[in-house]
């Protein structure tokens, strides 16, 4: 089982939600966050005094998934969140141990 | 019928003073609100609780012994009966006495509340109420004896001799107001990591710019019974012709500053800085507070956009000399005051240029002073300021135990 963790911008959530219930996907984790990369911030103005914003918003998607549907998450995220401009963001894959539906005690893959 | 007439007037001109003071009031709402927006989440529920308090205290005060200092007749307002006469008062009165209280008492209450935006975020909540206690009490009313009160300025000289004209109190209640605030801004210093060591300006974003320009609105629409109701009747052809001039000018001369204010800002910083609109708008409405009722309808928005003009350079001035004020009150109603002041004389030929200086030097000078010692001791007794680690996390949490926006921070 792998965690596909993707850092996206805010605006491209509902694209890429719709983009994995269509390829089978049961369940994700959203949170707000902010973050750059090799996007820089930009200079905000506020009674004539500049100051400089690093963090940009995004969002953060977290989703469990079997082995088997990794690539394919990977490029449904990947093709609904693209802009093309700087600061798309990124998507990290880690191996997750251990899952447990809450609610019926099941584990493993039958828990995704 | 000349008695029923008498009677009608009587109501009248009491229906309209009282309702004019709901209006100013109102600004108390006002107030509460730009403050609310301008200051941090973390410090919201301590300036709310700041304006709630100030006003039930200059109330108060006022009702105890501020009126009496100011105009007259016994302490606690003893010699106002239930029927609303005076004991031993003019028998040819045209309005309810407590009428012209209420009217004169939600004035002290706006001097009192200009104070509260400039020492926002690190003054300690009950030191600010025990200064506005001395200031509604005291300060403001032994000023006002010698302005609307006709009283000679400690035995020397009396105001009106010499010249001295405010309609509404651009000098009386406006000017005073942001001198309480310097004095009160000196003494307790600016905010932690607001200027830099090498000169820098720093912004401190304020939280809710929708309660800000909603707080300016509620200014703007109460200012029509400010100025309107200092026309003091409006039982007659005069008096009501002059309340509809005053009505008109007041509006114009805020939008002038409005649109004045938002031009300099683009002009300065290249954007049109909404802070600075609100602000623009009332420093309008304080340049044409000491004579709404003599300027012509173009005039009146000339006057007004030369406050919003005044006011942009005045905010950024006061942060290049380091007095940290966050909502730039001492900007709106003081420099802007003075101008106020000032421009009475162009249009008002019972007014003086001599007469309008003596008068601001006297009301800055003895507004400033009583309350640099009064916050001075305040000082030495309770201590004025939150400590570092307090300010860090917010005055709402020292100071009243809550949180503005609970569901927004982590703990829930």
């Amino acid at each position: 089982m792998k965690l596909v963790t993707a850092v996206i911008k805010p605006f491209k959530l509902d694209d890429v939600r719709e983009a994995l219930s269509t390829m089978g996907v049961q369940g994700i984790t959203v949170s707000e966050v902010k973050g750059f990369g090799r996007q820089k911030g930009h200079t905000e103005l506020y009674r004539g005094a500049e100051y400089v914003v690093d963090f940009l918003p995004k969002v953060k998607i977290e989703i469990a998934i079997a082995d088997g549907m990794v690539d394919q998450t990977i490029e449904a995220i990947s093709k609904a969140a693209q802009t093309g401009k700087i600061g798309d963001g990124k998507i990290f894959v880690s191996s997750l141990e251990h899952v447990t539906r809450i609610r019926t005690g099941e584990t493993g893959e039958e828990a995704l | 019928m000349e008695n029923d007439i008498f009677q009608l007037q009587y109501a009248l001109d009491t229906f309209y003073f009282l309702v004019c003071g709901a209006l100013v009031m109102w600004m108390a709402a006002g107030f509460a609100m730009l403050e609310a927006g301008l200051v941090r989440s973390k410090n919201t529920v301590e300036i709310l609780t700041k304006n709630v308090a100030l006003f039930a205290v200059a109330s108060i005060m006022y009702m105890v012994v501020g009126y009496s200092i100011m105009y007259g007749g016994d302490i606690f307002l003893n010699a106002i009966t239930g029927s609303g006469v005076v004991e031993g008062g003019e028998e040819n009165s045209t309005y309810a006495p407590s009428a012209d209280f209420f009217f004169q008492v939600v004035f002290v209450a706006t001097a009192m509340s200009i104070v509260s935006g400039a020492v926002a975020e690190r003054m300690k909540l009950f030191a600010f109420l025990a200064f506005s206690v001395v200031m509604t009490g005291f300060i403001y009313p032994l000023e006002g004896s010698w302005t609307w009160g006709g009283n000679p300025v400690f035995g020397l000289y009396t105001l009106g001799d010499l010249g001295f004209l405010d309609f509404a109190g651009s000098g009386i209640v406006h000017m005073a107001g942001a001198a309480a605030a310097l004095a009160g801004v000196i003494l307790v210093g600016a905010r932690k990591g607001k200027y830099g060591p090498n000169g820098e300006v720093n912004a401190i974003p304020g939280a809710n710019l929708p309660l800000a320009t909603l707080g300016t609105f509620i200014l703007w629409l109460g200012w029509f019974g400010f100025n309107g109701g200092s026309v003091l009747a409006t039982a007659s052809v005069d008096s009501a012709n002059a309340v509809a001039v005053v009505f008109m000018n007041t509006n114009l001369a805020a939008a002038g500053g409005c649109i004045a204010a938002l031009l300099v800002a683009k002009a300065l910083f290249g954007k049109a800085d909404l802070t600075m609109a609100l602000n623009g708008c009332l420093a309008g409405l304080v340049a044409i507070t000491a004579g709404p009722d003599t300027p012509s309808a173009l005039q009146a928005t000339i006057f007004g956009a030369l406050g919003g003009l005044l006011v942009v350079f005045s905010i950024t001035t006061l942060d290049k000399l380091r007095i940290d004020d966050p909502v730039g009150a001492i900007s709106v109603h003081g420099v802007v005051g003075l101008l106020g002041l000032l421009l009475v004389p162009v249009t008002n030929g019972d007014a003086s240029f001599s007469g309008q200086i003596i008068g601001a030097l006297t009301i800055f000078g003895w507004v400033f002073i009583a309350s640099l010692v009064t916050f001075y001791v305040i000082k030495m007794v309770l201590g004025l300021r939150v400590t570092e680690e307090e300010e860090y996390e917010g005055s709402d949490l020292s100071e009243c135990g809550m949180e503005a926006y609970p569901e927004f921070s982590a703990t829930r």
